[in-house]
């Protein structure tokens, strides 16, 4: 799901930055008041966890791979704002250093994982887990979580792939940057997360959730804001 | 630290050393790049063309580890798992390191 350079024309891709550099004001802001010497360790384990799940390429028997984001469980465990920073630290890291993603599609890739993944997951658990308290409806909350989360990342990547053949042609009719039209990128991008990529995230979020309400529930934000 | 979080950090190193899953899996499955991140060339095969915007963005930056790997995904499998293990490693130092420049921002910045 990382945009490479080029993919996006800079209509898309500027105010994608944006979009981004607003929320990283924001999540740092609110993270001045938060941050505790207690949960820094987490945050670090937080985005090593993300840079390390996303290099698990998982294979499409024939067809493309994929990978898992860890922004779901992120958000779950130390809140989405903070999981805004977590994860985009990633995505910067990878773009400079491994050339995951492209440099001029950063404000993209983290507006599309570290911002509305993070926040969908966030919220898609709240909503599932009502009221209920302890271990009911927590399962089914934190896989759909993180499921959701990845399928809405997987999705708005294949809007902003999907518009570029709108926006900018060449002379010829061609398209300049990302080739494939909405009706093409949408329903492959929203499948392969849908059928196998999503399910992956949402497995690992309630594992990793589970883990840690049994062993350090107390740093755990979705419980302890409740 | 306390022993549980000894045990993540553990864990996470773990995750490095079983990052070259990453390459192999995709290998055992006959599968190929995810969609929409496909090189200048594959696109040449994809579409006969590369489209010309693409084309001119898509060198801008020279990665030091392109794709977690020493010099390309041409190089034999021992060598791109190798690469794999310290671009995981060299990952959970970059985010570590990042981590602590942050906190100590934020905390110079006033409460």
């Amino acid at each position: 799901m990382h945009v490479p350079d080029g993919y996006l024309s800079p209509q898309t891709y500027v105010p994608l930055y944006g979009v981004s550099f607003v929320f990283w004001s924001i999540a740092l802001r609110k993270m001045k008041r938060e941050l505790s010497s207690r949960s820094t360790p987490y945050l670090a384990m937080a985005a090593a966890f993300s840079f390390l799940i996303q290099m698990l390429n998982i294979p499409i028997p024939g067809g493309t791979t994929g990978h898992a984001v860890g922004a779901g469980i992120t958000a779950l465990l130390l809140g989405p704002w903070t999981a805004v920073i977590a994860v985009s630290m990633v995505l910067i890291i990878q773009a400079i250093v491994f050339g995951d993603g492209g440099i001029t599609a950063i404000g993209a890739n983290c507006f599309n994982m570290a911002v509305v993944m993070p926040f969908v997951s966030y919220w898609v658990f709240r909503l599932v887990r009502g009221k209920a308290t302890g271990e009911r409806r927590l399962s089914p909350a934190a896989f759909l979580a993180g499921y959701t989360g990845l399928v809405a990342a997987a999705v708005v990547t294949a809007v902003e792939f999907g518009i570029q053949p709108l926006i900018a042609t060449g002379a010829d009719g061609r398209p300049l940057y990302a080739p494939y039209p909405l009706s093409i990128a949408l329903p492959t991008m929203a499948l392969e997360h849908l059928l196998l990529f999503g399910i992956v995230e949402g497995v690992v979020t309630m594992l990793l959730l589970k883990y840690f309400l049994k062993h350090e529930p107390g740093i755990v934000y979705t419980v302890k804001e409740a | 630290m306390t022993p549980f979080q000894k045990k993540l950090v553990l864990g996470l190193f773990v995750m490095a050393l079983l990052s070259p899953l990453g390459i192999f899996l995709p290998l055992w499955f006959k599968a190929g790049d995810a969609w929409g991140e496909w090189s200048a060339d594959t696109l040449k095969e994809l579409l006969g063309y590369v489209p010309e915007g693409l084309e001119k963005y898509a060198e801008l930056w020279k990665a030091p580890l392109p794709d977690y790997s020493f010099n390309g995904e041409s190089s034999p499998l021992a060598l791109q798992s190798f690469a794999y293990i310290v671009s995981g490693v060299l990952g959970i130092l970059f985010v570590g390191m990042a981590v602590f420049l942050i906190a100590r921002f934020l905390s110079r910045h006033g409460k």
